[in-house]
This record gives structure tokens, C-alpha cells and sequence, in this order.
């Protein structure tokens, strides 16, 4: 059995994902992480996924193409991304690239809940 | 005051994309060892992935036969860092701006942006096959 790399929580509609793995979304687990995401939507049929990243202490740009397909799979089948609990130094990855003007970031998650 | 300041450290890497998180690490571990902040670790590890992860996959094409060398070294004020991979290089000024419209979309091509954006200094070398990065500390009461 592989090892779980995200947790979810439904609160009504909404598909809470938190982390496990604090420390890093980096090149060598994004794919997995990516593929658990990817399946939420795609297998399990979920279109409001809010992924709180309150756990999650370092990203890399590798993160960011994920979040760019999984916005854009979303889009696809009239669903909704947003990202929340992110911090500083992270947001800072987000805010260079640009990505906080395509993605949907909120403070919080009871913010996060409230914005679908 | 430890031995290790400003000497440099050398390793050669596999072309390995496993090999980022043990180099990421060894540097993490020097910059708590001559204090720098968290901001700064946060900058120089994803810097330092970023590059890596460049010369392993598009220099080195993840080709076994191929190696990273990598030589840094860390003072009371900087840290520097200099990776050579062995493929063909590059001109990192025909890189497309990943933050243009049009670019947006795409779902790669923000190292290089990321590695200037969050070094002090950044230079390409070579063929475009060597970069060589820095990072001035923070003083603490800034960060």
C-alpha cells in the first residue's frame, strides 16, 4: 500500500486536502502528490478542491505546473481551485511568477470554504 | 568559529532527480550551521533545487553517464554555490518571460526566474552549462 501523501476532508461540497509530507513540494514527490490530486477530480469527481497549505514549509516550481493543470482540469469540467494557509516565503513563489493572479489564494480555510 | 567557513565544498552527483533533496540537505545544514535565517534557507534551497533539477533533466537529460559537480562554499556573510552539468547548455537570455501573458498557461519554465528572483547574485558560465549563485545574509532584524 503506498504511503498517503494527502489527506481529505469533505465539509459539504468542498474537498479539504491537506499535506502529510510538511516539509517539501518539491520535483521528486510532486508527481505522486499531483497524480493523488488529479485523481480526486477525475476518478472520485470532485470540482470544489480547496488544498490548505498550512503543513507545507517549501515549494518548488514543479508545485506550481501541477497547480496549473489541476486549475485547468477543474476549469474543464466546471469545478473551482483554491489555495490557502500559504506562507510568506511560499507566497512569494506564487506573487514572482504571477500565478496569484490566475489561482485563487485566500488567507484561510474558513476563507477558502467561503469563496466557492 | 568552525574550520568550515569559506571553504569549499565539492561533490559530484548522479543525474538523479534524487539527488536534489541529499544535496538540498547538505546545504540547509550549512547555512543553520552559520546562522542564516529561515528566509534565507527558504531562497538558497529553492535555488539550489531549481538549478539542480535544470542541469540533471534538460543538461545532463537524465542521462546515467552523465554528472553534476557542485561547489559551494559559505562565510559569516554569503553563500555561494556552482553547479556544471555536462550537456550542451543554453542562452538563458532567449528564455521566454514566464510571466507574460501568453505564458501563463504553461505549466514549466520558471526556474530561472525563480533563481535570479531569490539570489543575490546569478551568473551563467561556459556554454551555459555552469551557473554559479549567491546569497548575501539577511541581517536578522530585516528578515
Amino acid at each position: 500500500m503506498s504511503r498517503q501523501r494527502i489527506t481529505v476532508e469533505d465539509v459539504g461540497d468542498v474537498a479539504v486536502v491537506q499535506f502529510v509530507d510538511k516539509k517539501i513540494l518539491d520535483e521528486q514527490n510532486i508527481q505522486m502528490i499531483g497524480d493523488d490530486l488529479f485523481r480526486l477530480v477525475d476518478e472520485l469527481g470532485r470540482r470544489k478542491l480547496l488544498l490548505n497549505f498550512a503543513n507545507v514549509d517549501f515549494m518548488s516550481s514543479a508545485a506550481l505546473g501541477k497547480l496549473i493543470r489541476l486549475h485547468q482540469r477543474l476549469t474543464q469540467v466546471g469545478g473551482k481551485l483554491v489555495l490557502c494557509a500559504i506562507s510568506k516565503d511560499i507566497m512569494q513563489v506564487f506573487t514572482l511568477t504571477k500565478l496569484d493572479k490566475m489561482l485563487k489564494i485566500v488567507k484561510d480555510e474558513q476563507t477558502g470554504l467561503g469563496s466557492f | 568559529m568552525t574550520d568550515d567557513r569559506a571553504r569549499p565544498h565539492e561533490l559530484f552527483v548522479a543525474s538523479d532527480l534524487a539527488e536534489v533533496r541529499r544535496v538540498q540537505d547538505l546545504v540547509e545544514a550549512t547555512l543553520q550551521a552559520n546562522r542564516f535565517g529561515e528566509t534565507d534557507q527558504f531562497a538558497v534551497k529553492l535555488a539550489v533545487e531549481e538549478a539542480l533539477v535544470n542541469a540533471i533533466k534538460h543538461g545532463n537529460q537524465l542521462d546515467p553517464a552523465k554528472r553534476v559537480r557542485i561547489l559551494y562554499s559559505v562565510d559569516d556573510e554569503t553563500f555561494r554555490i556552482h553547479i556544471t552539468d555536462e550537456g550542451a547548455g543554453f542562452n538563458p537570455d532567449e528564455l521566454p518571460d514566464p510571466t507574460a501573458d501568453d505564458f501563463l498557461e504553461r505549466p514549466c519554465g520558471r526556474g530561472v526566474l525563480l533563481i535570479k528572483s531569490f539570489m543575490t547574485t546569478v551568473d551563467f558560465l561556459g556554454r551555459g552549462n555552469e551557473v554559479v549563485m549567491s546569497k548575501l545574509k539577511t541581517p536578522p532584524d530585516t528578515e
